[in-house]
């Protein structure tokens, strides 16, 4: 075992010294601006891009590294918020321990439907996970506790630790921030790890890693688990930032926006669906005003990304003349 | 009154009817789902606005030009049609040597674009399109009341599904087209223009959607959502089948149509989901679908 997650973790050490110094750097400066932000933006905006982002990084994890497209994430994302908003509201858990709870219940969620879901491959995939993510619509249609064509409403924020009041939106900013930042650790380790580098080989070849010996199932439904957590850790967070969780979160339509997010900022690049998830909440905040739905512009922008430019912003830009040149070589 | 499991017969045949006419909409719908999957590798993710397309057509037909319900179930098809052949032509073909989920995508993009946009020109809500005269009213027929247009959707789906199975397996068009399902380039060689058979049979597919589209109008309301309402469910009933035969489809669609409606009897809460539910029980006892073949 240990032989073999040698061979596959070499590709890490390929990457180029410039590489990994441009990363670092685009890094410590993408860091300064979102703690600077506040100053400019207003900050339940930049609070709502951080969650999409958390949410979109959270899919590309299981489309990106593994190769599957998921039509159902919004059961997770949608399900978390309404269980953090539940506990956080009705129960009265402090702030962390809804967000934990959103994160245990998307996992759980994640785990069922993982389980059917993986049966099949490809396209079924796909299907699966929209059918089931439909389903869970519609328990939460029915249900009592999600208050139905409602929603839960004025979530309250509370204290975080029980000494930081959430209320405060400059406080409520940076504790998003650093959910966000310690999400995207998690995913980076995640990818990087032995177990990111198995899945990284099945979604190139998953006849090759059956037989090297892996049980390609348990693995499979491991990142979608994983994927499921991280995508409720997006939810739990968006139910505290704007106090409410409702039908839309759960909708297939969410599915398909952390789809297109992914898609537009770059498949399988980590930074990428951040892009994706920044212009696709510019464009619904910038389209809100008006009357004009953003359904058809949404639609018109996934079918030239999936005609034009299928490696998205981030990867185009790697595989460009200047990506090359700072060292980034295009994979997928 | 007579009882059955101690629901009144009326009602439980009643139930039954409705099960049997979203049967016949979920039949025709995931048999144009197989026929284009089983040639272009593409799930239609646009088949339910396609489906839409042709209700509306209906309806915009009635209003503008006064084209009566009998042309309308013929025009509607040939201009969703020919509109579905312009997208494959234009677009979709770019895609073919792809991934199969960029096909998905791009569909997907494309019904949220239709969808989009006649929600902007009319409104979420539905309009009503009324039944043709000459299928007005209901028969008794001793033991239940039966809306004459109902019995018609029956009867007409059926002989659509027919129809296209025929046309795929019997005749020499259809017999070119199971070819090129299992070897598009050597069906190439000897001469068929397979560019051209892909476009038809995309063409035909939406064509199908678009024929349950107007055969659906007068049942449920003209909305832009109908489409993409129905899509999910349809998708479902595509996996408990699995997409292999045409056959399987057809009857797939139905036998899930009749479970739904007998739901609504016995467990009417359960009725929007048991078909999700049957979806996952078939998965994990027969994982490649009812009548599929390949994984």
């Amino acid at each position: 075992m240990s032989e073999m997650t040698q061979t596959a973790a070499k590709p890490r050490i390929e990457r180029s010294a410039t590489a990994s110094r441009t990363y670092t750097i685009f890094v410590i400066i993408g860091l300064a601006a979102l703690i600077l932000a506040p100053m400019f933006f207003y900050p339940i905006f930049l609070m709502k891009l951080l969650c999409f982002a958390l949410f979109a990084c959270a899919f590309n994890l299981l489309l990106g590294y593994t190769g599957l497209l998921s039509f159902g994430h919004a059961t997770f994302f949608g399900g978390a918020a309404y269980f953090t908003a539940h506990v956080v509201k009705e129960w009265g858990f402090p702030p962390e321990l809804g967000i934990l709870t959103g994160v245990a219940g998307a996992a759980l969620l994640g785990l069922v439907m993982g389980f059917f879901a993986i049966r099949r491959q490809g396209i079924y995939f796909a299907m699966i996970t929209l059918a089931l993510s439909q389903m869970f619509f519609f328990f939460c249609l029915q249900a009592k506790f999600t208050q139905g064509e409602d929603g839960i409403q004025s979530v309250p924020r509370g204290h975080l630790f029980g000494f930081i009041d959430l209320n405060n939106s400059t406080n409520m900013y940076y504790f998003v921030l650093a959910v966000f930042v310690i999400g995207l650790i998690v995913i980076w380790r995640f990818i990087n790890s032995p177990f990111g580098m198995i899945l990284k080989s099945i979604r190139e070849n998953e006849n090759r890693a059956v037989s090297l010996g892996y049980s390609v199932a348990r693995y499979k439904l491991g990142a979608f688990v994983m994927s499921a957590a991280l995508a409720g850790l997006a939810g739990g967070l968006k139910a505290l930032v704007f106090q409410f969780a409702t039908l839309t979160d759960v909708a297939w339509q969410m599915s398909g926006e952390v789809i297109l997010m992914t898609l537009l900022g770059g498949i399988g690049t980590l930074i990428g669906p951040i892009f994706g998830a920044g212009l696709v909440v510019t464009l619904q905040n910038y389209l809100a005003t008006s009357d004009f739905p953003v359904t058809i512009i949404t639609g018109i922008v996934f079918m030239i990304c999936v005609l034009l430019f299928r490696r998205g912003i981030i990867g185009e830009f790697y595989a460009s003349r200047l990506g090359r040149k700072l060292g980034f070589e295009h994979r997928r | 009154m007579t009882m059955i499991f101690g629901i009144p017969l009326q009602a439980f045949l009643g139930q039954l009817l409705i099960g049997l006419i979203n049967g016949s909409f979920y039949a025709l719908l995931s048999l144009g789902l197989a026929v284009i999957f089983g040639l272009l590798r593409v799930i239609n993710f646009a088949h339910g606005a396609q489906y839409m397309l042709g209700a509306f057509a209906a309806m915009l037909m009635l209003q503008y030009f006064g084209v009566n319900y009998w042309f309308a179930l013929i025009l509607g098809p040939v201009v969703v049609g020919l509109f579905g052949a312009f997208i494959e032509r234009t677009m979709l073909s770019r895609l073919y040597d792809l991934d199969p989920l960029y096909g998905l995508l791009f569909t997907f993009g494309l019904a949220l674009t239709i969808e989009g946009t006649f929600r902007y020109l009319y409104g979420a809500a539905g309009q009503p399109y009324s039944v043709p005269a000459q299928l007005a009213g209901g028969t008794n027929l001793g033991f239940m009341f039966l809306p004459i247009y109902r019995g018609w959707v029956v009867v007409v789906s059926l002989v659509a599904c027919i129809g296209t199975w025929l046309l795929i397996e019997k005749t020499k068009l259809g017999a070119y087209l199971r070819a090129a399902t299992e070897n598009a380039t050597l069906v190439q060689a000897f001469g068929v223009n397979v560019p051209m058979l892909l476009t038809l049979t995309y063409g035909l597919g939406a064509a199908l959607a678009a024929f349950a589209g107007v055969l659906a109008a007068p049942i449920y309301q003209v909305s832009p959502l109908m489409g993409s309402n129905i899509i999910i469910v349809v998708f479902a009933v595509v996996v408990v089948g699995g997409m292999g035969s045409i056959m399987g489809a057809i009857l797939t669609g139905y036998m899930l149509g009749i479970a739904e409606g007998l739901t609504k009897v016995f467990y009417p809460e359960a009725s929007n989901i048991v078909i999700f539910v049957i979806m996952a029980i078939v998965l994990l006892l027969r994982p490649a679908g009812l009548f599929g073949r390949d994984a």
